[in-house]
Order: C-alpha cells, then structure tokens, then sequence
C-alpha cells in the first residue's frame, strides 16, 4: 500500500492518543466501526462553556489511514465550534491525507465519528 | 527503526528466492554458446542437449516424490497444473458424472477452476474444515456421491501451514474409483511425498515455493491406474498431448535442480526451520490475546500464522517495515474482505484482521527471528496502547456483547 507522508506522518506519531472521562457532561463520546470490519474509532471532544472544542482525544482499532484520519480530525476540531467541526467533509479528510481509493472508507468512519461525538455531548446538555 | 537495515523476508509461502545453485544452472541453458536449443529438435545437437537436460530434470521431479518420469508434464506452474487437473479430469469424465467435492480452504487456484466448472454446469461441494483446519474425514466421506468424479484436496495450506491426511483422503477416493488430485504447491521440500503409497492420482508442483524460478510447474498424472485427462492448451502436441507448447529448457532446469536440492536438504532443512519457528512462537506466547490459527502438529515447521488480538494487520505490517510479512487482514487485499481461509476456520473476523502470516526459509537466521520478535511485540504494544478494543478488553467489556454498527 502506497501511502501519502501524511498518513505514514499521523501513523508514527498519532496526535491527540489518549480517553476523557465519558461520563463527563462537557465530554462527547463517538465510536462507530465495527471490529468486524476492521476498524474501530472512538473520538472524543471536551467542550468549553462558550462552545469551542477545547480538547480531543482518539482510540482507533484500524489500518494505517484508519489511524491517521481520526489523528488528523483531533487536530482539525480543536478550538471549532459544534457547528464548524458538523461541516467537516470526509472528502475534506481524504484530499489532506491523500488516501488511495480503497480507503476512502477510513475518512467516512472520521466524518462519522466527530458527528457521532457532537450528538451525544448535545445529548447531555 | 533504523533505514539502514537491509528488510527480512519473512514470506517464504509467497514465493522463495531462487537457490544460487539453481540460478547457475539455468544459466547453462540460454545464450548462444549454451545449450539453447528447443528439446523437441531432434535433428540437432542443440535439440538432443537440451532434451537430455529436460530429460535430467523429468527424473529429479520424479525423484522427489517418487514417481515415474513419464507421470510428469510441464506446465507453466501450479495454478496451470490445478487447472489442468481438476477440468481435465472433470471433462474427460463427464459420462460418469458432473460432481466436484473440494474444500473452502483452496487456494485460489482450485476455487476459481471449481467457479468455472459451476459456470459450465458442474455441481461442486464446498467443504467445511474443522477448527484446526484439517478435513473431518467422516464429513468428506458424507459428500461423495455416485456422480462424484474429482476430489481435490490441497497438501499444504498456503496461509496456515496446516498438513491434509492425503493419505486417508486417497483411500476413501480409490475405493469409490473417484480421482483424487492434489495441489502440493506448498508441499516440495516441506514434507515427504511418497506417490508409490499414495493414492493420489493427479498431483500439481511449482518450483518457486522450492527456492527455484517462477513460471514452472508440472502436473504428476497417474499410470497405473490409468488417470486420463483433456488437454487445457492445444498445439504441437508437447507432454504426450496433455499440454502443448515449447519446453522452457532453463526453467525446466530450474526446478529439476531445485527439487534436487529439496530431496537431498529436506530433513536437515524442516529440523532448522522447527526450531526457528518454536523459537519464533515462543517470543510471543507468552502475550496476552495472541492466537495461533491452524493446528499447531499438523503443519510445515516453516509457517506461523498468528493473530494478536485487538491490533488490525494492516497498520502491524506499517510498524514492522523491515520486515517483509503478510496478513489476513481485509485491508491488504484489494476486496476488503479478511482471508477467506481464516474465515472457513471459524475464526472471528476480528482474528483474521488481526492475523500475521510468518513463512521461514533456507536464508531465515536465528538473529532474524530475534530481531522480528522484538518489532513484533513492540509494534503490537504500540497499537493497543492506540485500539479503543484494547481498552474495552481491559475493563471487561465483551466485545461480542457490544452493538456494533457494521458499515
């Protein structure tokens, strides 16, 4: 698998690699994938009192642009708000990173994750 | 991980290098002052040099497995040779019947034949292996049928290593009259073939798994009794009819040398690469969730398919550059599906994502198991450190209990 520096980049030093307390009201939680399927991603956003994501943190289960989508999606939510990060495009993901065809997937999972991790920190408020 | 490191090879069921002594022979074959010539010219020096060469190499293939040099044809490798086989036995028997039983654990190559005769209005049985990977015997027995005419069975799998009872299998097929054919691709120089016990009747090779050139094969077809086959390839009338076309003298060569070696190395090969793969799995037994797919007795020395649970293959393969592998992982392979084999073991498809395939070989040292253990278990621990499963694994969450959105 031919992989853009980007992704090989994200892969050996993934940002943002870490978990909050998902209990915590100002914390959103996402995890979509399947193990299944090859790939899991919990994403998680800690949300600030004026509504910017102050912090994010991943876990992903997956292959090397799996890995490298979620790490590129914590860096890119930091300091947007709910609204801004809702508009990140998977395609967006996947022309950053460069991702061959076949793993365009990997950038869907990501689009998927931050949604998934907006709905249910607006969930608990 | 340091660039400068030359990358281990550590897929030797993928394909080997070919063995110097091979290489050198091959070479004796080709340009203008060598034996060139086409072995079927029989006017010519040039011919009859080339065609004692052919004839040499015929009798060391023989040799390997003990059969009759005129029970060997060329073909231009294994895929041929299962090819040839498996329609050529399935077409000439027609009148007694359009039935086909194999396995799910194939290689590709018998998969793919099978589809098409299903095409053309055979009727074929998938059979299931047990979780070790071997055929239930009893479970084989129960899908021959009166229009059964081919059984094929593979020797040795290419992903697991695991080693089929061709024996029994032989003798279940030879009682019922049934052709029995065989893809030993992975087999020659692995483990003893006796063709004078065996009641195989058909049985495909190739020579670049036994560290000689790719694009030869043959195919062993049965004198006596008689197995009769059509021919797949038509023209000069080559090998008896069974498959046309010029001889490839220096690859002929090639594998009649590689053989050779096979025979006479064999057994001081299989007891060294026992104990670098002992070696290799004794780096890695003692880790939590780590799964060995396959039966562990059963099984060339030389193979070890491992899983590590909660890491994705794909990315273990991206940590472990220098060190050349395969993985059953969906994400190496072009479908996006895990290994099919892994799969038919009723394996979860987890563990086939998490699976490594490690094949040693005649240049495999002690010092590159070592150091591949070393990555190993330092990129596996980098990855769960990164696996939300590993978490979820550690706080006793069942994963199986979990509602996963499949997508």
């Amino acid at each position: 698998m031919a992989y853009s520096e980007k992704v090989i980049d994200h892969y050996e030093n993934p940002r943002n690699v870490g978990a909050m307390d998902k209990d915590a009201l100002e914390v959103g939680t996402g995890m979509v994938g399947a193990p299944a399927c090859g790939d899991v991603m919990k994403l998680q956003i800690k949300v600030g009192a004026d509504g910017i994501i102050e912090d994010a943190k991943f876990k992903t289960y997956g292959c090397g642009s799996a890995i490298a989508s979620s790490s590129l999606l914590t860096e890119w939510v930091k300091g947007k708000s709910l609204d801004e990060v809702q508009a990140i495009k998977n395609t967006d993901i996947a022309e950053e990173l460069e991702l061959p065809p076949v793993k365009v997937h990997c950038s869907v999972l990501a689009e998927d994750a931050i949604k998934a991790a907006v709905a249910d920190y607006r969930s608990k408020q | 991980m340091s660039n400068a490191r030359k990358p281990i090879y550590m897929d030797y069921s993928s394909t080997t290098p070919t063995d110097q002594r091979v290489a050198d022979k091959m070479a004796q074959y080709l340009t203008v002052d060598t034996a060139f010539g086409n072995p079927a010219s029989s006017s010519h020096t040039f011919g009859w040099d080339a065609d004692v060469a052919v004839k040499t190499a015929r009798k060391q293939v023989a040799d390997l497995i003990n059969a009759d040099p005129r029970e060997i044809v060329w073909t231009s490798g294994a895929t041929e040779a299962n090819n040839l086989a498996i329609k050529g036995a399935a077409h000439f028997n027609t009148r007694k019947g359009k039935h086909i039983v194999t396995s799910k654990t194939e290689h590709k190559a018998v998969l793919d034949t099978c589809r098409q005769l299903e095409r053309e209005g055979f009727e074929v049985t998938y059979l299931d292996p047990m979780d070790n990977g071997l055929i239930d015997l009893e479970v084989l027995k129960a899908a021959l049928r009166d229009d059964t005419t081919v059984v094929s069975i593979m020797h040795v799998n290419n992903e697991i290593g695991v080693i089929q009872d061709i024996a029994a299998i032989g003798e279940i097929c030879r009682e019922r009259k049934i052709i029995f054919h065989v893809d030993a691709a992975q087999s020659t120089g692995k483990c003893p073939i006796d063709l004078e016990v065996l009641k195989v009747d058909l049985m495909s090779f190739c020579a670049h798994k036994t560290y000689g050139p790719k694009g030869i094969g043959a195919l062993y077809v049965r004198r006596k009794p008689r197995v009769r086959i059509e021919a797949q390839i038509h023209g000069g009338g080559h090998e008896r009819g069974m498959r046309s076309g010029t001889l490839a003298t220096h690859q002929i060569v090639g594998m009649g040398e590689c053989f050779r070696i096979a025979k006479e190395e064999m057994a001081t090969e299989n007891d060294r690469l026992l104990m670098l793969r002992n070696r290799l799995y004794d780096g890695f037994k003692d880790m939590e969730e780590v799964y060995v797919n396959g039966d562990l007795e059963q099984r060339v020395a030389a193979n070890l398919n491992i899983s590590f649970n909660f890491v994705e293959g794909e990315s273990l393969m991206m940590s472990l550059k220098d060190i050349a592998v395969s993985s059953g992982s969906a994400c190496t392979s072009a479908s996006l599906e895990p290994s099919y084999v892994l799969r038919a073991l009723g394996r979860n498809d987890e563990l086939a994502h998490s699976s490594l395939r490690f094949t040693l070989g005649r240049f495999t040292t002690v010092e590159d198991v070592d150091y591949a253990i070393e990555q190993t278990r330092s990129a596996v621990e980098k990855l769960r450190d990164l696996s939300p499963l590993w978490d979820m694994y550690n706080e006793g969450i069942d994963l199986d209990s979990v509602v996963w959105a499949a997508h």
